[in-house]
């Protein structure tokens, strides 16, 4: 089954590339590049290192955390940007997430 | 983030600066490999060649296999498995976990009738990425008499379905003319119910097949113009659930299209029998040689220096109104098959441009045919075409 789309990224969500999203390092051209359906997306370094650290297993927020701790900045501050870049990315539909199961 | 991406007809982009110079390519992202021109369908726009290749001029699953293992190497990230009808060939799923083994990402662009789930999952198996649905319509009556096949859309809806199952994302692909323009916002909720990834709308281009067609297919400037409308007000109202990509037909338009993201900048493709192409209907430009994977020289040094995709490239070729024209590395004078078909020359700038001095002409002659009683098909096959009985059948 598919994971969820139209999705609201949050403190809380544990996103994850979807199947059809690959991250991968293009070694001709020298940098990152997110595979997908007709397109290449080419992220930038904050957001490979974001994307890496996404499994569907970390939260937003545990991401941001050790992002904060590893550049010694101020936690909100990447919190906010963190959302930003991963709420683009699953408006373009390269982004789900892993949801508690309710039953 | 940037995001490259390129029209569907264009397909595929190279990483590069939006303004980079004419004179810089590198190899393309993404390859379409056309590996069959067999097809059960026999839509009269279809984007192949006239003359069409026969099944035994194909290449073999040894040498599609060569060739996917010598895209990934010199770079190409994507490949899209298309047609003719690409589930025709038996050893699609061979080539599909070849070309994931060698680390490609796989695209399937099918009409998705011979499939069956079994197969589907055999390539879901093999590694295949995502699923290219064409559907000629929205219901039946209509979809089945311009695909020439029966049953065909039913087939579509069912395996688009399988493609959801299977945890595979789907691109409705949607042709669009005259005769089916009405049926665009139907479509587009057939494609959220499908629960589609992406929809492209994609107008028909005017070569090959759909230029015998035009009269039958040209829509009019009114419905033009209400099909951008709907697709810019779904686009706002189903941001996040499905994207669509835009398609405009050329010839209502008073600048070019930059075709192929200009020729042998952006985008290559292989045939059946394995030329190396700089579009998909290049081979409708006489006197043009294409160089074969199956001479020499290696992809890498086709692309970079084989006649036929220097010719075209960059801006030197140019003639007026092109060579000095403030717009040349914006479009690169439009399209070199189209300005072939209507000038009898790849070099004369593409009548699409209000600047051609072709342009009134051709417009005029475009409404007058869009208003015009013309509705039946002349159908693809290898037969040079089939024209649809007086009472549609």
């Amino acid at each position: 089954m598919a994971g969820p789309r139209n999705i609201s990224v949050s403190e809380a969500s544990r996103p994850v590339l979807p199947r059809h999203a690959k991250l991968k390092y293009d070694e001709t051209r020298q940098v990152w590049v997110i595979l997908a359906p007709e397109r290449v997306l080419a992220p930038d370094e904050i957001a490979v290192e974001v994307l890496q650290l996404c499994d569907g297993k970390r939260s937003v927020g545990d991401v941001s955390d050790q992002l904060a701790a590893k550049y010694a900045a101020p936690r909100e501050a990447i919190l906010a940007d963190v959302i930003v870049m991963l709420q683009d990315l699953a408006d373009k539909g390269f982004l789900t997430e892993i949801r508690e199961k309710t039953s | 983030m940037s995001d490259v991406t390129i029209p569907p007809s264009d397909s595929l982009a190279v990483l590069e600066k939006q303004r980079s110079t004419a004179e810089t390519f590198g190899i393309p992202l993404a390859v379409l490999l056309e590996i069959t021109h067999r097809c059960p369908l026999q839509c009269p726009y279809c984007s192949n060649p006239v003359e069409l290749d026969r099944s035994g001029k194909e290449l073999t699953t040894e040498e599609w296999k060569k060739v996917l293992s010598e895209l990934a190497e010199i770079g190409v990230l994507q490949v899209h498995f298309s047609g003719g009808e690409p589930t025709a060939r038996k050893d699609l799923v061979e080539l599909v976990k070849h070309a994931s083994d060698v680390g490609l990402y796989t695209n399937l662009i099918t009409s998705a009738v011979l499939l069956t789930r079994e197969r589907l999952s055999e390539l879901a198996d093999a590694g295949l990425c995502h699923v290219q649905i064409s559907f000629q319509g929205v219901e039946e009556g209509l979809a089945d008499r311009v695909a020439g096949y029966r049953n065909g859309h039913r087939k579509k809806l069912e395996v688009a379905k399988w493609t959801r199952e299977l945890d595979l994302p789907l691109t409705v692909n949607a042709v669009m003319h005259r005769q089916n323009l009405h049926q665009l916002p139907d479509i587009i909720q057939m494609s959220v119910d499908l629960d589609a990834d992406r929809l492209e709308v994609a107008n028909v281009q005017y070569y090959g097949w759909a230029l015998k067609n035009r009269a039958a297919l040209m829509p009019t400037v009114a419905q033009l113009d209400e099909c951008t409308e709907i697709v810019e007000e779904a686009r706002e109202r189903l941001k996040g659930r499905l994207t669509i990509d835009y398609v405009v037909p050329d010839y209502y338009a008073l600048r070019p299209k930059k075709c192929m993201g200009g020729w042998g900048r952006q985008f290559f493709n292989i045939s059946p029998a394995g030329k190396v192409l700089p579009c998909h209907a290049a081979e409708s430009i006489t006197g043009l040689e294409f160089e074969s994977v199956r001479s020499n020289h290696s992809i890498a040094w086709i692309w970079q220096n084989s006649e036929a995709f220097n010719r075209y490239r960059g801006t030197g070729w140019m003639k007026e109104p092109c060579k000095t024209c403030e717009f040349r590395e914006i479009d690169f004078g439009g399209c070199r098959c189209q300005a072939f078909a209507l000038t009898g020359d790849a070099a004369n700038t593409d009548p699409a441009c209000a600047l051609s001095p072709l342009h009134e002409t051709i417009f005029k002659q475009a409404e007058r045919e869009a208003e015009g009683e013309t509705s039946r098909f002349l159908y693809r096959n290898f037969a040079g075409g089939t024209l649809e009985s007086e009472n549609g059948t």
